[in-house]
């Protein structure tokens, strides 16, 4: 089915009462999320939270125990023929074939999309030079980097042309520079008006790139908002300043009284708000006479959204 | 564009990438399924094959032991195109494609059709080489233009058989070492309990009516009776029955296995 024929929609993905369980083992737990056509929206959750689960069913692959979900206008149970037509999958493992090269790989794609050979030759060019993949496209996957495997991850999930894409973990286990050129694509992908839907692990990631996040906690979205809306709500960002004496640590803490005191640690930690001018200005209130042994600026990641959003640390309620 | 068009398109497309995929890994093909019948005819012509013709008295109708043997060797080098189909299959499930291929408005079927599809054209192409070296090692048959179409077909449907019975096996086994051990019981097991290399009637009574009764049986029997240009009766139709059953149970099994791997 061509994307014309489709209903006019607004609503990418619409998920209502989405739950699953694996004999006792709830994986989710009545999920309600909405996406809009042309939103980036990322699922954030530490791992076992139901992530990809999410997306295995969003994406056909499995079905859900109770709920209801349309994709692109189209009802996940009844429709799925037609959510396929309409969707791009790169999920947490490489899904290419590793005995073609990377032309042959988007090439199969074309195939099993029914285009033609003229569509589908220039296609598999247009997608090669995109994603920088000209040279390895004449070898096969063996010999690639996972920054490269990644790239022909998704420039086959491209071949399609699909108005919504899922993206399971796109990072996990990509080197810095790869994941820079991931986010690239990803903000590319977005700017074409296409919808994304992408599960993280990383604050920072979703922060990035999404214009709205969930947080999924052992199957329940906990939290859910803008990345300003979710940030305004942790408290972690904040100066850690160590000192080499109880002295100096009582000092400056009457010098910053707005600051948690460690006597412990000798640690005050101070709420950093508007980043390097509150930097400077404590600093500042500090004066010269207090001598700090040592300074970091802490920002809030995974964690502190997990603590704020469910007082309990996201390691620990991962097993 | 009909489902049934889409379904042909999408089948050849997958029989495509099978190809693809036989090519890239032909020295491993050659050596599992052309190499491994051809030192099997070798041995039991050249070392066991004295001793063996002379057991055979009557029922080898005055002709060397390699004009027995041949059919026999046939069926074993269609039966070790099994090992490399169950691997294929499983290999299959278990990477992330299969998933991809899921998520596409590809027709559920066409993946395995092209597996079965190149499963078969392999073992024929097998077939057709280990006659090649047989004829060369003195290999003699007496089969007319008509007995060679239904040796042909003979062959084709049960690689056809044991192609989805291979399928079948990849889609249920849990490792690529369970994908190949269990066709092991097919490409080495049946072959010696069958009359693949001596009667049936000479075995001992405890295995004798197994080995007359099991398809291999049928299937070296026809194949022996049309190649050496004898009556046939009806053990071709026995064949073709058997072979019919397996791809039919075998087929409904491996669509079974094919959907529960979607939860």
């Amino acid at each position: 089915m061509s994307a014309s024929t489709n209903p006019a929609t607004r609503t990418a993905v619409s998920v209502t009462g989405l739950r699953k369980a694996y004999g006792e083992k709830v994986v989710l737990d009545g999920v309600d999320l909405t996406i809009d056509e042309g939103e980036v929206f990322a699922l954030l959750g530490p791992n076992g939270a139901g992530k990809t689960t999410i997306v295995r069913i969003l994406s056909t692959l499995i079905s859900a125990y109770a709920g209801a979900a349309a994709v692109m206008g189209y009802d996940l149970r009844g429709e799925a023929g037609a959510v396929r037509g309409v969707i791009g999958v790169t999920g947490q493992f490489s899904a290419v074939d590793d005995l073609l090269t990377g032309e042959e790989n988007l090439l199969l794609m074309g195939r099993l999309l029914h285009l033609p050979l003229t569509a589908r030759r220039a296609r598999t060019s247009e997608l090669l030079e995109r994603f920088d993949l000209v040279e390895a496209g004449r070898q096969t996957p063996a010999t690639y980097s996972g920054g490269m495997k990644r790239r022909l991850d998704i420039a086959m999930t491209l071949m399609g042309r699909p108005r919504l894409i899922f993206l399971d973990e796109p990072t996990t286990g990509l080197d810095p520079r790869s994941r820079q050129t991931m986010w690239q694509i990803i903000r590319e992908l977005a700017r074409d008006g296409v919808t994304i839907l992408l599960t993280t692990q990383y604050l920072e990631e979703a922060d990035h790139l999404a214009d709205r996040i969930a947080v999924l906690d052992h199957g329940r979205i906990v939290a859910q908002g803008t990345p300003k809306e979710l940030k305004r709500r942790i408290p972690g960002a904040h100066i850690r300043l160590r000192f080499a004496g109880s002295a100096s640590l009582a000092e400056a803490a009457r010098a910053l009284p707005e600051g948690t005191r460690d006597d412990e640690e000798l640690v005050l930690r101070v709420p950093n708000e508007r980043g390097i001018r509150s930097l400077r200005e404590v600093l500042a209130r500090l004066g010269d006479d207090v001598a700090v042994e040592d300074l970091s600026i802490h920002t809030p990641d995974l964690d502190d959204v997990f603590f704020a959003v469910t007082g309990t640390a996201s390691q620990e309620k991962n097993q | 564009m009909s489902a049934v068009t889409i379904a042909a398109q999408d089948s050849a497309t997958m029989l495509w990438r099978e190809i693809k995929h036989s090519i890239r890994l032909l020295r491993l093909l050659i050596v599992s399924v052309i190499l491994v019948p051809v030192v099997m005819l070798l041995l039991f012509d050249y070392i066991l094959g004295g001793t063996l013709g002379h057991g055979l008295g009557d029922v080898a109708r005055g002709a060397p032991y390699i004009d027995y043997l041949v059919p026999g060797i046939l069926v074993m080098t269609v039966a070790g195109g099994c090992g490399p189909t169950a691997i294929n299959v499983f290999m299959d499930m278990t990477g992330g494609f299969v998933d991809r291929i899921r998520t596409m408005a590809v027709t559920r079927g066409a993946l395995l059709a092209g597996h079965v599809g190149v499963s078969v054209l392999r073992m024929l192409v097998a077939t057709a080489a280990v006659t090649g070296v047989a004829l060369l090692l003195g290999f003699r048959p007496k089969a007319s233009l008509a007995d060679w179409f239904a040796v042909v077909g003979i062959v084709a449907a049960f690689s056809f058989g044991l192609a989805w019975l291979s399928a079948a096996i990849g889609l249920v086994t849990k490792s690529v070492a369970g994908a190949n051990g269990s066709t092991l019981p097919l490409s080495f097991v049946l072959p010696f309990l069958s009359s693949t290399f001596v009667p049936a009637e000479s075995m001992p009574a405890g295995v004798r009516w197994f080995a007359a009764n099991q398809p291999f049986t049928a299937v070296v029997d026809s194949l022996r009776a049309l190649l050496m240009g004898v009556p046939a009766g009806n053990t071709p139709y026995v064949a073709l029955a058997w072979c019919g059953a397996i791809a039919l149970v075998s087929y409904l099994w491996a669509q079974a296995a094919f959907r529960r791997g979607t939860r």
